[in-house]
């Protein structure tokens, strides 16, 4: 299967929407190369905002650019965006509800080797805490394209969460996505795995490990984390009757939180989450890193087998 | 008398009614920033009854001049200046920081018409300045943008994160006005974090930099005419100033930074300028 970083499949569409509206610039804050906007940078110059290591006065800028009717996306890692310019991202971009699209490369544990100081753990709980902010994380490339292309459309703020490493391209070319609808990736009775992200793909291969045990698992891609497709949860719950969270997060705060709350309050049924588990990871090469934090094959299988344990027939 | 000494007197007197505008609104709220905002009032009256190219009836014009208030708590004198210019009713000074109104405690620019930008964490207009300046030259326009700073809030890192870029992209549409009223909430600038020199941190990023005196109306003219003449680099005016300007009793006095006046003080504070 082919495999493709989603923040290159990010970056090849900011240059698309870019031929597409004139309007349509881009910040970054000295890691073009590494997130890749420096093709945006090279076929549109004039348009593209290099802002040095600065990101609270790269975030402050996109807001005051989005006045003027620009369409700023602004580019750095997941954990210089959420947490360095928290306060900019939630005072001047979202109480305003100002036009501004946030693509942050390298979330959860994929700086792998850079260490904690790189990996995104907090970000989605803290995007998913401040109003008027829409948060993704696409599964694979096409969904990238897709959703990225549908946050240049909505009005107001939106905070696209990617991968540094390559991810298995899992969709058919040209599939679309609406922000807020979950996919259904994989049919399934006994159990849903709901998965975000690069997470997906790894919820479907422990899916397949399931299958050979008998045991039939649904995979629900939940791309949008907020606002949260709850009609998909209610649903999957009352069809499988067991769900699992699965996500490259810190266990407080994320997509498994997110659908807890709906759970509860709508339809209680056994639910286990997948994710990591309140601590910060080490250096590593990714996958390595999922297995021990928790996130392996596995792991997921076994909170499967958990959740569905728990079951009441 | 010349054209420039009537219109000095006439903005004067302008800013003598903006004063007691503001006075008059924090009262009735019973909350409020009343020194920082006297101590702009003669600057942001020049800006909006000479200065900026606005129109009160058309507020979110694409072409008009862009105003910031960086210090956003100090928002009765940028609300006074809107209702005087006819951007709503004055009246509705009186329904400051009430629940349902549309003058927020601190700038909200989705609630009231005039404001180009929210504000009221510190420290982060200018970087706004930055992008709506920067959204000017792209667009091609000639609009200018204009970013009122408190001194203390210079303290942030993201000021001169703000400084470096508008100085990298020539932002000439641009300028800073520092209200140097050498008070911020825990006492004296010099004690809290000292800034001098001021202007050589300014010179040093690379901008135009004037001093003023921030209460001389002619001075404030002048300065922002040199900004408009300056090519290539953005202009940063260091207006020095006196927190509480207008009233003897909040003048220099750091605890009239959020505090409001009761009865007898709004009186007393009234007379002094100049109402019965």
């Amino acid at each position: 299967m082919e495999r493709i970083p989603t923040r290159e499949a990010c970056a090849r569409t900011l240059v698309e929407l870019g031929r597409e509206n004139p309007d349509v610039v881009v910040f970054e804050a000295d890691i073009a190369k590494s997130t890749k906007t420096l093709y945006f940078a090279k076929e549109f110059p004039d348009r593209f905002f290099e802002m040095g290591i600065a990101e609270q006065n790269m975030l402050g800028a996109a807001a005051g650019m989005a006045t003027t009717g620009k369409l700023p996306f602004v580019s750095t890692y997941a954990v210089f965006a959420s947490m360095r310019a928290c306060e900019q991202i939630r005072t001047f971009i979202c109480y305003p509800n100002l036009n501004v699209k946030i693509v942050a490369s390298h979330g959860g544990l994929t700086p792998g080797n850079d260490g904690p100081t790189h990996q995104a753990i907090e970000d989605l709980a803290i995007m998913r805490s401040i109003p008027n902010m829409t948060v993704l994380m696409p599964a694979d490339a096409v969904a990238t394209r897709s959703l990225v292309r549908s946050a240049a459309q909505m009005h107001g703020p939106v905070y696209v969460r990617l991968t540094r490493d390559p991810v298995p391209v899992i969709y058919p070319e040209d599939t679309v996505f609406s922000i807020g609808k979950a996919v259904e990736f994989r049919p399934g009775s006994d159990v849903t795995l709901i998965a975000i992200g690069d997470m997906v793909a790894w919820a479907a291969e422990a899916a397949e490990e399931l299958a050979k045990e008998g045991i039939s698992a649904r995979v629900l891609d939940m791309h949008t984390l907020k606002p949260l497709d709850k009609e998909a949860v209610v649903k999957a719950a009352q069809e499988t009757g067991a769900l699992v969270t699965v996500e490259d997060h810190n266990i407080y705060g994320g997509l498994g939180s997110a659908v807890a709350e709906v759970v509860a309050e709508e339809c209680l049924v056994p639910l286990k989450r997948v994710g990591i588990p309140d601590t910060f990871a080490e250096s590593g090469e990714y996958e390595l890193l999922l297995e021990k934090y928790g996130l392996g094959i596995k792991d997921i299988k076994r909170a499967a087998e958990a959740a569905l344990s728990k079951k009441v027939s | 008398m010349t054209a420039d000494e009537n219109l000095v007197q006439r903005l004067e007197a302008r800013a003598r009614q903006i004063r007691v505008d503001v006075l008059k609104m924090i009262h009735a709220a019973n909350s409020g920033h009343p020194g920082g905002s006297l101590s702009a009032a003669d600057i942001v009256t020049t800006l909006y009854f000479h200065e900026l190219r606005i129109d009160p009836l058309n507020p979110k014009w694409p072409d008009r001049d862009r105003f910031i208030l960086s210090k956003g708590h100090a928002c009765p004198v940028w609300y006074a200046c809107l209702a005087e210019r006819g951007f709503f009713p004055v009246e509705t000074l009186a329904t400051l920081r009430r629940i349902d109104g549309i003058l927020q405690g601190h700038p909200d620019m989705k609630k009231t018409p005039g404001l180009d930008m929210t504000t009221g964490s510190l420290g982060q207009g200018l970087s706004c300045g930055v992008g709506m300046a920067l959204g000017g030259k792209l667009a091609k326009k000639d609009f200018r943008v204009y970013v009122l700073l408190g001194d203390g809030e210079l303290d942030e890192g993201q000021v001169w994160e703000a400084a470096m870029a508008a100085a990298k992209y020539k932002l000439d549409n641009l300028v800073a006005i520092v209200d140097y009223n050498r008070l911020q909430v825990d006492g004296f600038v010099d004690q809290v974090m000292p800034l001098d020199p001021l202007s050589a941190k300014w010179k040093a990023f690379n901008w135009h930099v004037l001093e003023i005196n921030g209460h001389d109306i002619a001075q404030i003219l002048r300065a922002l005419s040199e900004a408009r003449a300056t090519a290539n680099w953005p202009t940063c005016i260091i207006a020095h100033t006196v927190k509480g300007k207008g009233v003897s009793f909040m003048e220099n006095k750091a605890e009239w930074h959020g505090m409001a006046p009761d009865d007898a003080q709004l009186e007393q504070a009234l007379a002094e300028l100049g109402v019965k």
